[in-house]
């Protein structure tokens, strides 16, 4: 959604109508991760927090060569759905990755 | 820096050998800080000093919390880049209000854009049904703090944390208070018969 944020920053909000700005972030992209987030919801998911106690072991079992994914489902469900965390957790791992 | 183990990590930044373990750990965070947010325009080097410099005291206000389940550093440095990611996500998002950018999606929340033009005939005819099944669920079974924020984080791609700034509240919180809307939204659809494979199968997943 990068791009869509641009265009508003750019475009500015006084002169866009809020209407036009709808209109233009409502692409099938939006539609179909919309699509994929509901129905593939489940009772288990975990949250941000659990998550987060959980993603520095998720990281070194990475970089170790382990299956992160296999060892903690949870923790890697909650990446593939949540986007602040998906963003921390690409970043920890760019940094521990290039640091150790 | 020194190579430490996690306990000696820990002896050190309560005991004497502090200074020094504080100043090797600050250099390691803006280190590993630099590296992943290098391709950023936003990130300058004074602000991964400070967010280093605002890792440094949380780590050292949470040390008991500290499982051992990973590397002390690698734990260090998710504090690190937690404190960043926030600081930068409250500063690109700082000027838009939550009503501003939920408000267009009143009554016509469905526009056929959204419908995939590449899709066959009866994938899209799925999507469309999805589409206007959602729409009057949307406002028919959603409270009015999970229709915002459905809209701020799915459509217009606002982080959990900025709902929550905005609700008063934290970004569990906002990630519960969306897996609810998903829930419900989910077994509505099951209800009227949307299964959730054919759904996937028709968005090409």
């Amino acid at each position: 959604m990068k791009w869509n944020r641009k265009a508003l920053k750019k475009k500015g909000r006084k002169t866009m109508s809020p209407r036009t700005r709808a209109a233009e972030s409502m692409d099938p992209d939006v539609l179909k991760k919309m699509a994929q987030g509901i129905m593939a919801t489940r009772p288990d998911e975990i949250g941000c927090e659990e998550c987060f106690k959980q993603v520095d072991h998720f990281v070194d079992m990475v970089l170790g060569g382990e299956d992160a994914a296999a060892a903690l489902p949870l923790v890697q469900d909650h990446l593939s759905r949540c986007h602040d965390c998906r963003e921390e957790y690409e970043a920890l791992l760019a940094a521990v990755r290039a640091t150790s | 820096m020194k190579d430490r183990t996690n306990s000696e990590w820990l002896d050190d930044l309560r005991g004497p050998g502090r200074d020094d373990a504080l100043a090797d750990l600050r250099a390691f965070m803006v280190r590993g800080l630099g590296y992943s947010l290098a391709n950023r325009s936003d990130v300058d080097g004074t602000l991964v000093e400070d967010m280093a410099q605002e890792a440094l005291l949380k780590i050292l206000d949470s040390l008991d919390t500290f499982r051992g389940e990973s590397r002390f550093t690698t734990w260090a440095q998710k504090i690190a880049v937690h404190v960043t990611f926030s600081e930068l996500r409250r500063r690109h998002w700082q000027d838009l209000s939550l009503e501003a950018i939920t408000e267009p999606y009143g009554p016509d929340f469905a526009p056929d854009t959204m419908i995939d033009p590449a899709a066959l005939p009866e994938q899209q005819a799925i999507q469309r049904l999805f589409l206007e099944t959602l729409q009057r669920l949307i406002g028919t079974e959603l409270t009015d703090k999970q229709r915002q924020a459905l809209v701020a984080v799915r459509v217009q791609g606002m982080p959990l944390e900025e709902v929550a700034r905005r609700m008063g509240t934290n970004r569990n919180a906002v990630y519960k208070l969306l897996h609810d809307a998903r829930q419900r939204l989910k077994s509505r659809m099951e209800a009227e018969g949307l299964s959730p494979q054919d759904v996937l199968a028709a968005f090409g997943s």
